[in-house]
């Protein structure tokens, strides 16, 4: 507790330290923003800020939706809405999600403040993984994308809820609850301060993981060359597993996932459609928000098992629907 | 120790930060990172993050009200943690991880890099143009604007059937073609600027066009039936057979 204390001291701590920075920051301005000078570096920041100006409506959204879940719903809502027994609260929790229109980002402080509120964390696993694939607004833009394939709505619909069921039903078998370690939220009495305070602590926490994510992902759009996944097209087995590990390192927003792989025409349906089921459920950014949400403990085991799962799911759905 | 030194920095973070989101929003600075419908709801989340932020000052600076004011209906179970430190791991992240909330901060106000451009034209192939099932003729005009998308479609797709006989102005920067000869783009986004990709037309005929590579260009002519293959990606492109070309200052809305 006293190493928490002083880690505390020593972290983010004073104001005094920000507004050092901040001075600095002001003073430094000039030679700052010349040294973004180079266009490969230009495009990084660039892709960087829009990853995260796109994403922060959507996290906001997921905030506050998890701030009022935490704070104005009584745990015996949940106890009431989905089905006593975990195994069936796992597909009604999923079904769920395809009525809640937003991206993975909010998605997961939603999944927290589920499993702080006494939800089975296999539902709201769940939940987690099937809301960004398989929402109103994500199918539309689906559709859209791929005006002459509308199999492809249905496909991914299917894998992606099929993986999100799965997944929840592995975590009833295999899980360990002390895997999972959400951030340590104080009691507080009184709703409105117990609400602005979830608001401002999940904003702190998710946000910053964002900008780890929308780091990684501006590194790899800007590193990597085009070239490359063009030799990877030809093969059938290397281009699903390409487009799946790009799915992962690109980590864009759900809404925009369906444009991008329909851009990537060289690629077969079968692993654009995987593409598009791997990346709402596992990117980078979401790994990042995970780890900080849920503990890393938790993050290392979910990540490659929603990807396994998600290659596996997606090509069966392709082979067979495509 | 009291953690409202570290509440208050907090909240001074979530201000910059949306502080940052609402000048981007209010001025057309967001239009170089995403699309035009974003931005009722930047508006609204940037405001959002201030009033968390005024709240969380609000509340740090009012002294706790005591518990019985609050009755405690739903909030029973889930509070395991409730006063015990026991999260040390979590808890001691939080903080650390708050302070990269300031990088948005720094490159929305301070860098505000442009929008992508002739770098990311030359580095990933052209889009491939979209087959439409029906080319309605081009509307009135002469010359008429088109854009680069919907050019390279009627010419691609309909063998520039709706193209022919007219006289058309397509606005774009210059970017470098396979064969190192000047070509028109432009970046198309779908929803952020991390998901933009180039359509490039090819130019052909016309004066010598001698302007440094991300010149915006408004430029005038007839459809060509010249066709070549981008080699990043074996994408068709399309040519337009210039009559004049004449630089322009970079459209609000660089995207298409």
């Amino acid at each position: 507790m006293a190493e928490t204390q002083t880690l505390d001291r020593r972290g983010i701590g004073s104001v005094e330290a920000l507004a050092a920075a901040l001075i600095l920051l002001v003073i430094f301005r000039g030679p700052l923003s010349g040294l973004v000078t180079g266009p490969r570096l230009q495009a990084w920041t660039t892709v960087f800020v829009s990853v995260l100006v796109q994403a922060v409506p959507f996290l906001v959204f997921g905030v506050l939706l998890s701030a009022i879940i935490a704070v104005f719903v009584p745990s015996s809502f949940w106890a009431r809405a989905l089905p006593k027994h975990p195994a069936l609260a796992v597909p009604a929790a999923s079904l769920a999600g395809v009525v809640l229109p937003g991206c993975e980002c909010g998605s997961v402080p939603i999944a927290g403040s589920l499993i702080r509120r006494g939800v089975t964390p296999a539902a709201a696993l769940a939940f987690l993984l099937a809301s960004p694939a398989i929402n109103p607004i994500v199918l539309t833009a689906t559709a859209v994308a791929f005006p002459g394939n509308p199999e492809m709505v249905v496909a991914r619909a299917l894998a992606s809820l099929a993986v999100a069921v799965v997944m929840g039903w592995l975590w009833l078998r295999l899980g360990r609850a002390d895997w999972i370690r959400l951030p340590h939220q104080p009691d507080i009495a009184g709703k409105g301060r117990a609400f602005w305070s979830a608001c401002r602590h999940d904003m702190i926490h998710a946000g910053g993981y964002l900008v780890v994510g929308a780091a990684a992902a501006a590194t790899i759009s800007v590193l990597v060359p085009e070239a490359w996944l063009q030799t990877l097209a030809s093969n059938p087995v290397l281009s699903i597993l390409a487009l799946a590990v790009l799915a992962v390192l690109l980590s864009i927003c759900s809404e925009a996932d369906a444009f991008v792989a329909a851009s990537l025409s060289q690629f077969s349906l079968t692993s654009r459609l995987v593409f598009l089921v791997v990346g709402p459920m596992v990117d980078l950014k979401l790994i990042a928000m995970q780890t900080g949400v849920f503990g890393r403990r938790f993050a290392s085991r979910f990540a490659p098992a929603t990807f396994a799962l998600a290659v596996l799911a997606g090509s069966l759905t392709g082979w067979i629907l495509l | 120790m009291d953690p409202a030194v570290n509440k208050q920095a907090q909240a001074v973070v979530l201000l910059l930060f949306g502080g940052a989101i609402l000048k981007a929003s209010w001025t057309d600075l967001y239009l170089r990172y995403v699309k035009e419908g974003l931005r009722p709801f930047l508006l609204l989340t940037g405001a959002f993050l201030v009033v968390t932020s005024l709240m969380t000052l609000w509340y740090e600076y009012r002294p706790a009200s005591p518990p019985q004011d609050a009755p405690d209906d739903g909030r029973g179970d889930g509070d395991s943690d409730g006063h015990g430190h026991g999260d040390g791991h979590g808890h001691g992240h939080e903080p650390r991880v708050g302070w990269l909330l300031l990088l948005p901060v720094v490159g929305l106000l301070l860098v505000a890099p442009p929008a992508l451009g002739a770098f990311t034209a030359d580095q990933s192939g052209s889009l491939p143009a979209a087959a439409e099932s029906d080319y309605g003729p081009l509307p009135e005009g002469d010359p008429v604007p088109v854009g680069l998308l919907d050019y390279a479609s009627r010419s691609i797709y309909d063998d520039g059937r709706s193209l022919t006989g007219r006289r058309l102005e397509l606005t774009g920067f210059v970017a470098t073609g396979p064969d190192g000869a000047p070509m028109l783009a432009r970046i198309v986004v779908s929803c952020c600027a991390a998901d933009g990709r180039p359509i490039k037309v090819g130019l052909t005929g016309g004066p010598a066009l001698d302007v440094p590579s991300g010149t915006w260009l408004r430029v005038t002519g007839r459809h060509s039936p010249q066709r070549t293959k981008d080699p990043v990606n074996q994408a068709d492109i399309a040519y337009l057979e210039v009559e004049q070309w004449q630089p322009i200052t970079p459209p609000k809305q660089q995207y298409e």
